[in-house]
């Protein structure tokens, strides 16, 4: 009856002033009651009412019929599947919200920097509204395996073929045994070598497609006066020949690599071989003593790596969430951070502090709500993911990329009608929730009182 | 936000030469540099799904969507044109529009009404009820959909759109009355003591008073909404077989996922436009309600 008193004085029609007693208790009620009716019957009907009801169902066999108590609890931890999804789970809470609040910080800070601010944040923050599937089929078009199609594997085929490029051969074999070595060593001349020697570095066992185009008949150079030359050709004629001989209608091959090395094997100095096979070297490096088919020869091509693959999908699709959530972050950060007062910032600053040190001693402690809050959103976000699963792991590696949100989709509702175990499982995820519950009460207590 | 802008413009009025501009312009440059690069690194993979759903099959089987990215002589429509066509994205795409109408009108309206009575009519228990609500807040999803699911094919509710907009609904309600309580609460207490002094009615107090002071919330509860509700897999997936919206819809497609890409692509992409389009022209909207939302 606490409406009683204020009402004295601000009675809801002029008309009605003097209410008798039992009629105002009775329209105090009704009024709010009215006001609250809708809301409290579709919370009541789809809110309370089913997680009362699964909390009941996660205690009876899947079909419904025997009731088993709390068998479906220990199968989360005996079904191979869930207890993945658990430690996936574990995985999501322990690296995502710190790496989100971090990239967002990071992020929010930069921005703070440019004017042309707004045109980064859009940029960061469109994927918030995208579908979580959408964003799914974008990364996974990003994703594709073949360098000539997802452009992560191209980026990465780009920036390895700054380094390394693919090998002419995939394989071969010396062809007399003046060479040896392998294809993953390169293949060494066993003849010591000096300025003015001619080296002729005769392979087989080339697989003949592989073979440029350009390849013409190998010829073995004259020799230099101050270099070494040679020639590396395919020591092999359909009509004979000699082994180790250079015989008309041989192929060189062009594009191989040759190195000079030391002693010990070290290269000294790389050349490539000419569409005839034939190679020189100007000059010789001191401490050269040997002439080698190296290596970069037979370097496989990149074949992309498996991002979709068992191993990758967990991290894969945690990157693509980054991707999705960082805007968030960064816009809730960047509203603290517009929040600090200027003249902190300021004293800092003339008290001479770096600007790493003030972004550490005096920014990032007064952002700590602000971080914490992110942080704790990443957290509850993080435990309910589903759709980047579903959208963006294929048949093969969903399993390894399995979450609680997922697999209780995937035991209840994929054709499998696990519904017994799907309660449970939804029962466990609403038990993670409860400390953040309790938080969110005592906070907004605090904050009426 | 406006005040800290100007805060921060006054100490750079001190009288600068042209050389410490210059130095301090350069000493910027590398985080000009890193921001582009960033900003450009987010903007790839939606350019890669754009450019992806305007290539002919054929294209897209030749090489990666960068290859066509300088030559818009091999951009085509035709993906969208046929996707225009297809009955079952066509479908759904208007079944998702009716849920997302339906699932932001009636929610707002209903939490609009609770929140009105939780900030300004008194009752007893008027604070545990909220409380509770704040409570709901954080039920998910999951904990719903077994027992709903058996409601609704005991109510002939599964599969239809009535039955979907409920559960979006119920569902958004915490959030909303909780923000909209909030809101309502900063209301200036003058104002509404003196509309009821003035004799108006619990009803007219909200429509007229309450209801247009709150369009702010409103507006970006509306927009949350509709990006949920549109952007929504799981609920659809669950509660709806054959008439699905468009994300849950789409989902079946994932399986061949390559060999038909000009499906995929311009329908992912398309479904993608309409929620951009809401955050493009409501974007001041949506970021206050972020803050508002999280930071309280």
């Amino acid at each position: 009856m606490t409406s009683a008193a204020p009402r004295v004085e601000f009675p809801h029609e002029p008309g009605t002033v003097p209410q008798p007693h039992r009629g105002a208790a009775w329209r105090g009620l009704l009024i709010p009651l009215g006001f609250l009716a809708p809301a409290l019957l579709l919370l009541g009907i789809w809110m309370v009412y089913p997680t009362i009801a699964t909390m009941w169902r996660s205690l009876f066999s899947d079909r419904g019929d025997a009731f088993v108590g709390i068998e479906n609890y220990k199968r989360l931890f005996t079904d191979d599947l869930i207890f993945e999804s658990i430690k996936n789970n574990a995985l999501w809470v322990l690296i995502i919200p710190a790496a989100v609040t971090a990239v967002g910080l990071v992020f929010a800070v930069l921005v703070e920097r440019v004017r042309w601010s707004v045109a980064f944040k859009i940029a960061v923050f469109m994927p918030l509204a995208v579908s979580l599937f959408a964003v799914g089929v974008i990364w996974r078009i990003m994703y594709q395996q073949d360098p000539e199609r997802g452009a992560i594997n191209a980026a990465f085929a780009g920036a390895r073929g700054f380094v390394a490029e693919e090998g002419v051969l995939s394989r071969a074999q010396p062809s007399t045994e003046m060479l040896q070595g392998s294809p993953a060593q390169g293949f060494t001349f066993r003849r010591a070598v000096a300025p003015g020697a001619v080296a002729p570095l005769g392979l087989t066992a080339i697989r003949a497609p592989e073979i440029p185009e350009e390849a013409k008949d190998a010829v073995l150079p004259g020799p230099l006066e101050n270099g070494i030359t040679g020639v590396v050709w395919r020591d092999f004629s359909p009509r004979g020949g000699t082994t180790g001989k250079v015989d008309p209608g041989e192929l060189g091959i062009p594009g191989a690599t040759v190195e000079l090395r030391d002693e010990r094997g070290k290269k000294l100095d790389s050349t490539r071989t000419a569409e005839d096979g034939t190679f020189a070297f100007a000059e010789v490096p001191e401490g050269a003593t040997a002439v080698a088919v190296g290596q970069g020869t037979f370097a496989a091509p990149f074949k992309g790596v498996n991002w979709l693959g068992d191993k990758l999908i967990t991290p894969a699709i945690m990157f693509s969430y980054i991707w999705v959530t960082a805007g968030f972050a960064m816009v809730i950060i960047g509203a603290g951070l517009a929040a600090i007062p200027r003249d902190v910032l300021e004293a800092a600053r003339t008290d001479g502090g770096t600007e790493w040190q003030i972004f550490r001693r005096v920014t990032v402690p007064l952002l700590a709500p602000v971080l914490t809050v992110v942080f704790v959103t990443q957290i509850i976000g993080v435990l309910k993911i589903f759709d980047l699963v579903l959208a963006i792991a294929p048949g093969s590696s969903v399993d390894d990329a399995s979450t609680l949100a997922y697999v209780m989709w995937q035991r209840s509702f994929s054709g499998q009608n696990l519904f017994g175990l799907g309660a449970a499982i939804s029962t466990f995820l609403l038990l993670l929730f409860i400390p953040f519950l309790i938080v969110n009460i005592r906070r907004f207590r605090a904050d009426t009182k | 936000m406006a005040t800290a802008a100007i805060d921060r413009a006054q100490p750079v009025v001190i009288e600068e030469g042209l050389a410490p501009k210059i130095l301090r312009a350069l000493g910027r440059a590398p985080v000009h540099l890193v921001l582009i690069l960033i900003g450009l690194f987010w903007l790839i993979p939606t350019t890669g799904l754009f450019v992806t759903s305007l290539l002919t099959a054929s294209d897209q089987a030749q090489g990666g969507w960068w290859n066509f990215f300088a030559k818009p002589s091999t951009w085509t429509f035709e993906n969208y044109r046929r996707m225009f066509d297809n009955e079952g994205i066509v479908d759904a795409l208007l079944r998702t529009a009716q849920i997302t109408i339906g699932a932001t009108v009636l929610p707002i309206l209903v939490a609009a009404l609770a929140a009105y009575a939780l900030a300004w009519i008194e009752f007893p228990g008027r604070d545990w009820l909220f409380l509770a609500v704040v409570g709901l807040l954080l039920v998910p999803i999951q904990m719903a959909l077994i027992p709903i699911f058996s409601l609704y094919n005991r109510f002939n509710l599964f599969d239809t759109i009535p039955g979907l907009i409920l559960f979006h609904t119920a569902f958004a309600l915490p959030f909303a009355i909780f923000l909209l309580r909030n809101f309502f609460a900063g209301i200036p207490k003058d104002l509404m003591e003196a509309a009821r002094i003035d004799g108006a009615s619990e009803i007219r107090l909200f429509f007229k008073v309450v209801l247009p002071l709150g369009l702010p919330a409103i507006a970006s509860l509306a927009i949350f909404q509709v990006l949920f509700v549109w952007n929504d897999l799981l609920i659809g997936l669950v509660l709806a077989q054959n008439n699905q919206p468009i994300a849950p819809h789409l989902a079946s497609q994932l399986r061949q996922f390559g060999s038909n890409l000009d499906v995929l692509a311009p329908a992912s992409f398309f479904s993608a436009v309409i929620p951009l389009i809401v955050f493009a022209a409501f974007q001041r909207y949506f970021v206050q309600g972020l803050l508002a939302g999280s930071v309280k």
